[in-house]
């Protein structure tokens, strides 16, 4: 029954007789409006017409409904663009944390919806990561700041401005320190108001920080040619790649952008011959040591080491001079002989925040010739610029009480900076501490004035990501609470009030205008730039110049290789820094290599668990913080590692208490932050035991043929390699029963699996584009994830140092499909395209489908999970519940769903291309794993078409289909797994 | 001509027709005992439970259960399986041993087909609840609509299930409760109370005892059990499509429809036996239910347990044989060796092993422990369904699935519940209903009276030689 609102007693009373007068007003004012045009004759007939269709209409409406029409409010005229139904697409850009990627925001009805990847950009191409698809959800968190606070009591904008400037004119007289702490801006706009704001106000300082800072390698390029920057990696350039801890897949600097030209660099499905060979030494396994084709586990503090013997034995070889530092753990002979074997089209990079060790790095790439080639100066990445040095010496300068003012943008330093307990006493000692946090944070709690910033899918943006590439950001909704951009608040407290929007306007249509000459007319320029989101001239030279003198300090600089355990702090790929840790969709994704949900756990390497008898679930401590042990087959020995990002105490009631937070530990040497810790006291925890949501208990795949896999030289030899029994199968596909036929579309899914890097984006586009439902820790670990689609993680080879493999499973929509026969009430028909269908309304739960399905990719409504307290996630609330796709049924308790390979998106593009009078082009369809996946490794078609990609990808050799043998006939394939080992 | 002697005899002590009708219906009339009604106490507390459990699962859904992703079916299965088991006592009972004209079922059938009508109740319910929407039950019934009309799928063997079950129930409950009508109209004529007197004169449908309802009585119970006995194949098959059905590793195979069938018999007979011992005991009922009625339906049970161990035995050769490596990881590491290798080794033991203690007389004559052995059998049972249901649907083809399974509270209470439901049925069977088939067993009694049948025979010879002669 549904409940009836009432707005008043006369209403509740004779709801009646309410509507009708209602409606008689409404139309005496329409009437009225209309007398307005009556200057038109043309238009009083149709007026006339108008007014009567309506009160006839409305009188209809009242005598035949019983219940009154509730917040519906039609437009009284129609934007022209806009059709209620119909999506528009607008795009944006996302950047935070060193995070970036250029996107395109579906919105409907006024509300964005969804996230994609800009196809225009070249920076992040179509891809995205999670974190980026799952930013819609952060929009409408009712963690965000709902106004302007002072001390929890609300201020207007007016007087919290006034207040401001009068205490920033005093501390100016008393020549206080005021300290602008932000995170790395790569707006050019904002940083010219930045500028603006510290020339008006001299006193003030401007200092950037990251929370993973990237300080190291910023000061050794400084040393090393002169610029605070990150040089651009052309991984598809290269034939080496040799990565030291840099997880590039995962979470370092850009990796939706490395992940497309790794992949790329990879591939195999168009007759390629080539492929790059990927070294990895690490201790943690990562996303990227995972994919890796040769990985060395090593103890951080023997990268130094290492680097610098790679250094030596290249320098032999090309007569440069040798340098004295510490002694290696392993022999590098071979892979420098590899390096040398392809210079100019290797790649050597690092992760770590240790300045010598990037000095050296840079030596080995100049060394090697890769300048100019595989890296390159001109479009070198901006969005991390944090200085570490400099972070350290305002938080000392704040503990020791000589900052007056603080203005915190973007960064939650209390949570995330070492002492952070230490500094919030700081900040509240403060004469000034504003902060302009959108949500929720540690710091922004302790601060005076929280003047919340807009979402970014509420507000204007320039950005630059890399030199001479910019992209633009512009509202996708008008602003959910009273939401100021910061650079507005500079701008008025420099005295020049206006509008952001205007400000990127002007600058755009006068400055940038000139850097192209493709429009003549700014305001053309302007709108067109807008709608593709990208302006990309680029820059011819970069000004960076080599500088080998300081390599020999550096090298002497070196850490010694330390013999205690060693934890290593890393970022995982959902949670990051932990921003978003009230992101449910984000706790809830599975880390990709763990497979572990709403936790963070110490990862310990599997001799160090049989020698202490530990399994998953078990607890150890780490310098006294107790933590869930998980046995991680390839963590190195002697190490240990934990994910940053736990922990958060304010950030809202998804994410506070999830995990721990181990940011504390992280500690500055050489004036750079470093993120390990170097002979860490292990300790078990007797008879304790932790709950971890693990959704793979299994990492073998048992001898089965479930990821098939070879290696290049097998592959080059014979194409099947690794495939030869697909044709065996295919020889036994017998049956009594006719052929199904499909004679308009057939629709198929092929997945490269040397595209696939494992992280896990897919689930989350999956996540938003069809209403999946979070259920919390608990049912997680009752193996309830509601995740349609899913990336499968296979050991294989030695525990100690794995091969990996993962594999994205999702409905295989079979063509002789076990579920369908088994439905009691024939709720899961095959669509004469070739779909798997299900009818959500049919379905009464038997779950036999569930149990007969062999791929298990069907996912039961074990509660409801929409509207329930128990489950009070997005779901629970109208602010939340705004991000559901109203394309796809939200489902309720007791029916099965799964993957439907996007039909609401099939149908809208069929439909398109039928009002239009044309066949649906090749690639038009794109699912919303497909379109946000940065590696280009699904591919959604249509197999009729005899020239589409995905039928030409089935008849590679490589094709072949999980589990074929049971002649389920998927209309999934999957290209073999090709590894590039020596 | 068949053989009817059978190796003791029907009915113990010299009693005239009279004698067994008061016999065995000395308890109605009696005064209803103490322990009856702490039982039955007992028994509704327990179903109470179950009925807690009932809503919960209703009103908060299956996640309060602990089946998952992987593992979709847990005990509720594993308990409609059983129960339906259990349920084939009275058909295999009355109509098998019926139409073999084994004489020495009648003192037992009415009670064993009591237990089949309300472990088929209790069964039901499990189909039922572990729906998702279990409110849209009926959207299994293929019923005329205007939606198409949308029809249900006829391939599926829960739509079997569906009718099978609702035969089984509908035929059981009708063979089970026409037998009693001459047994009622006894009760209607013998008993002193007014109320009884009504109550079963209703429910004697006006049985006068003539000839001709005698004789459409015999025929009835013909006709019924011709097709009941069909259902004592079938129902158990159908139930058993449900696993032979998919293609699960460890469910696919043909050997199901008769292993279940068989081991329905097992069950059924099994409990029977336990029901029967302690009815004995209670009431006693020895004379009726003699040490070689026992004897017989133990002498039964070995020769299924065999069959059963023959059955084990030969999915694991099969698994072998088939060279499938997922039907051999089933059999050969997660069934005997896996996470629930001790419900694989509990099944095996209880129903091949300890069966076969039969074979030695002294434990056929003692019947605690033939009671300890019939319970053993059935929890022998249990562990067979679980160990078909849990272990394929847990390790199955690919190994990232691979998931456990362990029941929740909820789960339990349900299964607590049923045993009460059940509990209570018989308890208020024993009360209310003549707990041995009046007629039937009268209609035996003179069997024991070898010595009389022959000698009037030999009279009838004489007799006929006699008159021929004369003429």
């Amino acid at each position: 029954m549904e409940k009836t609102y009432w707005r008043s007693l006369e209403e509740l009373e004779d709801p009646k007789a309410l509507r009708i007068r209602e409606a008689r007003e409404e139309s005496k004012q329409k009437s009225l409006l209309y007398k307005k045009d009556e200057g038109d004759t043309g238009n009083s007939r149709r007026d006339f017409l108008k007014t009567l269709g309506f009160s006839l209409a409305a009188t209809a409406l009242i005598s035949g409904c019983e219940r009154p029409v509730n917040k519906a409010i039609p437009y009284l005229i129609k934007p022209e663009e806009i059709t209620p139904g119909q999506a528009s697409y607008y795009a944006s850009s996302y950047f935070d944390a060193g995070d970036y990627g250029s996107v395109v925001v579906k919105v409907r009805d006024g509300r964005p919806i969804k996230i994609e990847g800009n196809e225009l950009s070249s920076v992040s191409r179509q891809g995205t990561c999670a974190r980026i698809q799952a930013s819609i959800l952060n929009l409408y968190d009712g963690a965000r700041y709902k106004g302007p606070q002072q001390r929890s009591n609300t201020i207007k904008w007016h007087d919290a401005d006034l207040e401001i400037v009068k205490t920033l004119d005093q501390l100016k007289q008393q020549n206080g320190r005021v300290v602008l702490l932000t995170q790395t801006v790569i707006s050019p706009s904002a940083r010219q108001i930045i500028e603006q704001f510290l020339a008006a106000r001299p006193g003030t300082e401007w200092v950037q920080y990251d929370a993973v800072s990237a300080s190291g390698m910023l000061n050794a390029n400084v040393k090393s040619f002169g610029m605070r920057a990150i040089p651009d990696y052309r991984i598809d350039k290269a034939s080496v790649l040799v990565s030291f801890g840099a997880d590039f897949l995962g979470t370092w600097l850009s990796p939706v952008e490395y992940t497309r030209r790794y992949t790329d660099a990879r591939r195999l499905d168009e007759g390629q011959r080539k492929m790059l060979r990927h070294y990895q030494f690490e201790a943690a396994m990562s996303l990227s040591g995972s994919n890796a084709d040769v990985r060395f586990p090593v103890k951080p503090s023997e990268e130094g080491g290492i680097v610098l013997s790679l250094y030596n034995e290249i320098a032999k070889a090309k007569g440069a001079e040798r340098l004295n530092g510490v002694m290696p753990k392993v022999d590098v002979t071979a892979l420098a002989g590899e390096l040398l074997e392809n210079q100019g089209k290797s790649l050597v990079i690092s992760g770590s925040n240790d300045e010598n060790i990037q000095m050296l790095v840079n030596g080995i790439n100049q060394l090697l010739g890769n300048y100019g080639q595989t890296i390159l100066w001109e479009s070198a990445l901006q969005t991390k610029k944090g200085t570490d040095q400099e972070m350290q010496s305002l938080v000392a300068d704040a503990l020791a009480g000589k900052i007056d003012g603080l203005l915190i943008w973007g960064v939650n330093p209390v949570y995330d900076y070492p002492e952070g307990e230490k500094l919030e006493a700081a900040i509240r000692k403060m004469k000034l501490s504003v902060s302009f946090a959108e949500r929720q944070d540690e710091t922004a709690r302790a601060c005076e004035y929280i003047l919340p910033e807009p979402n970014y899918l509420e507000s204007w943006n320039d950005l630059e990501p890399r030199t001479g590439f910019y992209s633009l950001a512009q509202p996708t909704v008008s602003k959910l609470f009273d939401s100021r951009n910061v650079e507005e608040s500079l701008m008025a407290w420099s005295g020049k009030q206006g509008s952001w929007a205007d400000y990127i306007r002007n600058r755009w249509k006068t400055e940038f205008f000139t850097r192209q000459s493709e429009y003549t007319d700014p305001m053309l320029f302007w709108n067109y730039t807008l709608q593709k989101g990208v302006f990309e001239p680029g820059t011819n030279s970069s000004g960076a110049v080599w500088e080998p003198s300081g390599l020999a300090a550096a090298a002497a600089a070196l850490e010694d290789a330390q013999t205690g355990a060693e934890v290593v702090l890393y970022e995982s790929i959902a949670i990051g820094n932990g921003k978003y840790a009230n992101n449910p969709w984000l706790q809830e994704l599975p880390d990709p290599i763990a497979k572990i949900s709403w936790d963070n756990y110490a990862s310990v390497p599997v001799a160090f668990a049989k020698e202490h008898g530990l399994d998953n679930e078990h607890v150890i401590t780490v310098n006294g913080i107790e933590l869930p042990v998980f046995v991680q087959p390839g963590q190195a020995e002697g190490t240990i590692a934990v994910a940053l990002g736990y922990g958060r105490e304010y950030a809202g009631n998804v994410g506070n208490g999830v995990g721990i937070n181990l940011f504390q530990q992280v500690s500055a040497k050489n004036g750079n932050r470093r993120y390990y810790l170097t002979n860490a006291r292990l300790e078990p925890v007797e008879g304790k035991t932790y709950p971890l949501a693990l959704s793979q208990t299994h990492h073998s795949m048992e001898g089965r043929p479930i990821v098939r896999e070879t290696n290049l030289d097998e592959y080059l030899l014979k194409p099947e390699a690794g495939n030869e029994m697909h044709e065996e199968f295919e020889k036994k596909h017998v049956t009594l029963y006719p052929e199904k036929e499909f004679p308009a579309h057939h629709w198929g899914m092929a997945i490269d699996l040397n595209s696939c890097t494992g992280c896990g984006n897919c689930a989350i586009a999956c996540q938003a584009e069809n209403n999946i439902q979070v259920i919390g820790k608990e049912q997680v670990r009752n193996r309830r994830i509601m995740h349609w689609i899913r990336v499968d993680r296979y050991y294989s080879g030695d525990i100690a140092n794995p091969d990996v493999s993962f594999q994205p499973v999702m409905c295989q929509h079979c063509d002789n499909a076990p579920c369908e026969n088994v439905c009691p009430v024939a709720a899961t028909p095959h669509s004469s395209e070739g779909l798997n269908q299900m009818a959500y309304n049919r379905c009464v739960g038997t779950k036999y489908c569930i149990n007969n399905c062999p791929y298990r990719v069907r996912r039961f409504n074990w509660f409801k999970y929409v509207d329930n307290d128990r489950f009070d996630y997005n779901a629970n609330n109208d602010l939340g519940r705004m991000v559901l796709n109203p394309d796809v049924t939200v489902r309720s308790r007791g029916v099965v769903e799964k993957c439907s390979m996007c039909v609401q998106r099939i149908q809208e593009k069929k439909q398109t291309a039928k009002l239009e009078g044309r066949m649906i082009g090749e690639g038009e369809i794109k699912t919303a794993c497909q379109q946000s996946c940065p590696g280009n490794a699904i591919v959604f078609g249509d197999l009729n078409n005899p020239e589409s990609r995905i039928s030409k990808l089935f008849k590679d050799k490589r094709n072949y289909h999980l589990l074929e043998e049971l002649h389920t006939l998927p209309s999934v394939g999957y290209l073999t797994k090709v590894r590039n080992k020596a | 001509m068949y053989n009817l002697k059978i190796r003791g005899r029907h009915i113990i002590g010299d009693k005239s027709l009279g004698q067994i009708s008061g016999d065995i219906i000395a308890p109605i009339d009696a005064k209803t005992p103490l322990w009856w009604s702490a039982a039955l106490v007992v028994s509704l507390g327990l179903f109470g439970w179950g009925i807690y459990s009932m809503y919960i699962t209703v009103t908060q859904g299956i996640g309060t259960w602990g089946v998952n992703n992987t593992v979709g079916w847990g005990w509720a299965i594993i308990n409609f399986v059983w129960w339906i088991g259990i349920g084939h006592a009275g058909t295999a009972f009355s109509i098998f041993l019926l139409i073999l004209r084994q004489t020495w079922r009648t003192a037992i059938n009415r009670a064993a087909e009591a237990m089949t009508v309300v472990a088929v109740g209790c069964a039901a319910l499990f189909p039922l609840l572990h729906m998702g929407r279990p409110w849209l039950f009926f959207f299994i019934f293929p019923y005329p609509n205007t939606r198409g009309p949308l029809w249900v799928n006829f391939n599926s063997p829960l739509f079997w299930d569906f009718v099978a079950i609702s035969a089984y129930l509908l035929i059981s409950a009708s063979f089970w409760y026409f037998g009693m009508v001459p047994d009622f109209a006894t009760i209607r004529d013998t008993t002193k109370s007014k109320v009884k007197k009504a109550v079963y004169g209703f429910f004697s449908f006006g049985w006068t005892g003539s000839s001709r309802e005698w004789l459409r009585f015999e025929a009835l119970s013909f006709v019924l059990g011709g097709i009941a006995a069909v259902l004592v194949v079938s129902v158990h098959s159908i139930v058993s499509t449900d696993f032979a059905v998919s293609v699960e590793p460890g469910w696919h195979t043909t050997i199901f429809p008769p292993y279940f069938v068989v081991g329905a018999i097992f069950s059924g007979f099994a409990m029977v036996l336990t029901l029967v011992t302690l009815m004995r005991k209670l009431y006693k009922m020895e004379s009726f239910i003699t040490d070689s009625h026992v004897d017989a339906v133990c002498r039964v049970l070995i020769f299924i347990s065999l069959i059963m161990g023959t059955a084990y035995l030969t999915e694991i050769f099969m698994a072998w044989y088939s060279g499938s490596t997922y039907e051999m990881y089933t059999f050969f590491k997660n069934r005997i060796f896996g996470e629930y290798a001790f419900q694989f080794w509990a099944m095996f033991i209880c129903n091949a092993i300890i069966p076969q203690l039969f074979w030695f007389k002294t434990v056929r004559s003692r019947l605690w422990i033939v009671f300890i052995i019939s319970i053993l059998i059935n929890i022998g049972m249990w562990f067979e369904r679980f160990n078909i249901v849990i272990t394929s649907l847990s390790h199955n083809y690919i190994p990232a699935n691979w998931a456990e399974y362990s029941p929740t509270i909820i789960e339990i209470g349900l299964f607590v519940g049923t045993l009460g439901m059940f509990s209570a049925g018989v308890l208020l069977f024993f009360r209310y209903i003549p707990m041995i088939a009046i007629s039937e067993v009268k209609s035996v009694a003179k069997y024991d009276k070898e010595q009389d049948l022959t000698r009037s025979l030999s009279h009838e010879t004489s007799e006929k030689s006699k008159t021929q002669a004369q003429h």
